[in-house]
């Protein structure tokens, strides 16, 4: 049951996608309002996999990567909603929504089937690991649909050629500071994330670092991110470089994500 | 029933002639009467603006109308009628719904997508409605075109690209800062240019304005006029510490803002954005200061670039526009169809006689010992009802239909013995 609602969400995110990205260069109420609903339409689906799964198990669906990869694309789509209700922007649809159905694509060619626990999940400090640096993802991947959308209105202003996209982009100020606003939403939870991964490796395996790509990726998405914060905070960091980092580091999650879960075979902590 | 636009705007005539045709208020009652009784028109409406003179006209009959109503016009203005007569577009029923859509959607327009248009065609329509002069067709015109203008508005980006260099400036400004409101400008040297910028800049909320001149009085009676704050020139580099957007235009013979320079304050700025726009030339301000990042610089040349860009921008959405315009005529079109008096009448009489028939089939099938001399009684009989029954609503519908409120009769008929059209 849980998997052909997680399917429907799955279309609704493909036209609410390709809603958005029309919206770029079309203006059109009857497309936002369809692209709205789409995405509406989607997350609530998602939310009733998300439940049929939780009360089916009865535990959160996130013991394995196909959960993982669900939750984070369920929790981004929240993110999202959250921000178009907020600042009526509903252009940023186009940046985040392709984020979204990627990482669903990605759950989707995953076996779906119930996840064999490891018993490392007996552990409470697990269930907040997974939470926190999904959360943390969640709004780290707004950062970068962000910052994409900043380059691009960045690089019409610059070279003073205005595109179709020009009369549809936010401004850079309202680009350069939600950034920064989800920059400081999600590190504290990747850090979190972080933390909260370390004690559990330290009471299940008695040592904090055990060397797995993941955790060393992690490692360096953390310190990419805190090294964008630090030059934010400090340095006066903002505009381009702030859009640019914040795309590399997200890059970084992704290969935290997918690069090692999926395509190397070997997942971390999930068996 | 004809719907008829008689006019001329930016297109068809200069300005020389156009501003002897404006027609408004105390001289529009007198022409309104004289359309009634010597140009045979039911309906009428003036829409009167600095680039367009046009009347709007219902009639039976056109060509009398369009005798009429230059005459009139040249004779209302006191303008000698061989001055315009051959400036005059003339539009008759679907062609007259679309200029009327196309006019108030601004499609029209001197400047593509302007939006003045819109509250100029609305307030013709409450001056004719005031007197009244418009009936149900003009009404129903005018509250279509406002309603299709607003679509066009909603729906297109027609208004959206600024096609003025100043407003092109703000756009830009906007698309760096977000809001403008709170912002500070900084103004080098005097222009006329500058100030206009000012005044816009102002209507949007900008705070403080600073004005440097090389002459410091010429400053402080700037600065008075905008009520702003002068500053001596060799000062200038503190305000640019302080200043959002920076409006250049001296008469200097080289380059006052140098590369080095920006770089350096965009350091004490802590990377916080900034616009400069520079429209003297020679140029105040090395070009190569838009290469730093969070400066954005924009001479003359950019600005008019920018500006013939929104215009294309516009011209795109003009196309969405006329597909939209397309569908609202038609439909239009078919709501006046509906309230046509000669049609309906055919079709209550089609209605009446299909019953006849119906009825007098099963009657002689009943009556099956009739001579065929007595069958024709009968549908002399039947046909005899029929005629009566519609011998004083036909002529009191074409009696009525001249009245303004005619059309209700029709639409009311339609709606009793459920008619409807076949297409």
């Amino acid at each position: 049951m849980d998997v052909i609602f997680f399917y429907g969400a799955l279309i609704l995110y493909v036209v609410g996608t390709l809603a958005y990205l029309l919206l770029l260069s079309i203006k059109g109420g009857p497309l936002a309002q369809l692209g709205t609903a789409a995405t509406v339409g989607g997350f609530a689906l998602h939310t009733l996999a998300l439940l049929a799964r939780l009360i089916a198990a009865g535990r959160p669906p996130l013991g394995n990567t196909y959960e993982a990869l669900s939750f984070f694309a369920w929790a981004t789509v929240l993110v999202y909603l959250i921000l178009a209700v907020r600042f009526q922007r509903k252009v940023i649809g186009a940046f985040v929504l392709p984020i979204v159905l990627l990482t669903a694509l990605a759950a989707a060619s995953l076996p779906k089937g119930p996840a064999v626990l490891s018993p490392a999940f007996q552990n409470t400090w697990v269930w907040l690991h997974v939470t926190f640096v999904l959360l943390g993802s969640a709004a780290l991947a707004l950062t970068c649909g962000v910052g994409l959308m900043y380059l691009l209105q960045e690089r019409q202003l610059k070279s003073k050629s205005l595109g179709v996209m020009y009369y549809r982009l936010p401004s850079l100020d309202f680009l350069d500071g939600l950034g920064h606003r989800a920059l400081l939403v999600g590190f504290p939870l990747l850090t979190a994330g972080l933390i909260t991964g370390a004690i559990q490796s330290q009471a299940a395996r008695g040592q904090i670092l055990m060397w797995d790509p993941t955790q060393l990726l992690s490692l360096v998405t953390w310190v990419i991110y805190a090294g964008l914060l630090q030059a934010r905070l400090t340095a006066g960091w903002r505009g381009r470089k702030a859009a640019l980092l914040a795309i590399l580091g997200f890059s970084a999650v992704l290969a935290t994500f997918l690069g090692v879960s999926v395509l190397l075979g070997r997942p971390h902590t999930f068996n | 029933m004809v719907i008829l636009t008689v006019g001329l705007n930016h297109t068809t005539a200069p300005v020389e002639i156009r501003e002897r045709l404006h027609l408004s208020g105390t001289a529009l009652p007198p022409f309104f009467e004289r359309l009634v009784q010597e140009g045979g028109v039911n309906e009428r409406l003036v829409l009167s603006t600095c680039n367009r003179v046009e009347v709007y006209a219902v009639t039976e009959n056109p060509e009398h109308a369009q005798v009429t109503i230059p005459r009139l016009l040249a004779e209302g203005t006191r303008t000698p009628l061989a001055l315009f007569a051959d400036r005059l577009y003339w539009h008759r029923h679907d062609a007259a719904v679309r200029h009327a859509f196309r006019v108030a959607a601004s499609l029209d327009s001197l400047v593509l997508g302007e939006s003045q248009i819109l509250s100029q065609v609305k307030a013709a329509y409450e001056v004719a409605r005031a007197q009244g002069v418009t009936g149900p067709i003009l009404n129903t015109l005018m509250t279509r075109s406002l309603g299709v203008a607003k679509k066009v508005r909603t729906e297109t980006g027609i208004g959206e690209a600024a096609v003025s260099i100043p407003s092109a400036a703000i756009g830009l400004a906007k698309t760096i800062f977000g809001e403008l409101s709170g912002r500070t400008v900084l103004i080098l040297g005097a222009g006329e240019m500058a100030e206009v910028a000012v005044r816009h800049l102002r209507g949007e909320g900008v705070q403080a304005v600073v004005v440097a001149h090389r002459h410091f009085d010429r400053a402080v009676e700037m600065a008075a006029q905008l009520e702003g704050r002068a500053v001596r020139f060799d000062q200038i580099h503190q305000e640019l510490l302080q200043a959002d957007i920076v409006l250049s235009s001296t008469a200097a013979p080289h380059h006052i803002v140098h590369r080095a320079d920006v770089e350096e304050l965009i350091r004490l700025r802590r990377n916080r954005p900034l616009f400069l726009i520079d429209i003297a030339v020679p140029r105040d301000i090395d070009p190569a200061v838009n290469e730093i990042d969070n400066v954005y610089l924009y001479d003359i040349d950019d600005l008019e670039g920018v500006v013939a860009g929104h215009r294309l921008a516009r011209e795109r959405e003009a196309e969405q526009a006329e597909l939209l315009i397309d569908r609202e005529v038609v439909s239009f079109l078919r709501w006046l169809k509906s309230l046509e008096v000669v049609p309906t009448l055919v079709m209550l009489r089609r209605h009446l006689e299909e019953i006849r028939e119906a009825e007098l089939a099963k009657a002689l099938s009943r009556l099956p010992g009739l001579t065929s001399a007595q069958q024709d009684v009968v549908r002399t009989l039947a046909h005899g009802i029929i005629n009566k029954v519609l011998h004083h609503p036909t002529t009191e519908l074409k009696r009525q239909s001249v009245n303004r409120d005619g059309l209700l009769y029709v639409s009311a008929l339609r709606r009793l013995f459920g008619l409807q059209d076949d297409d």
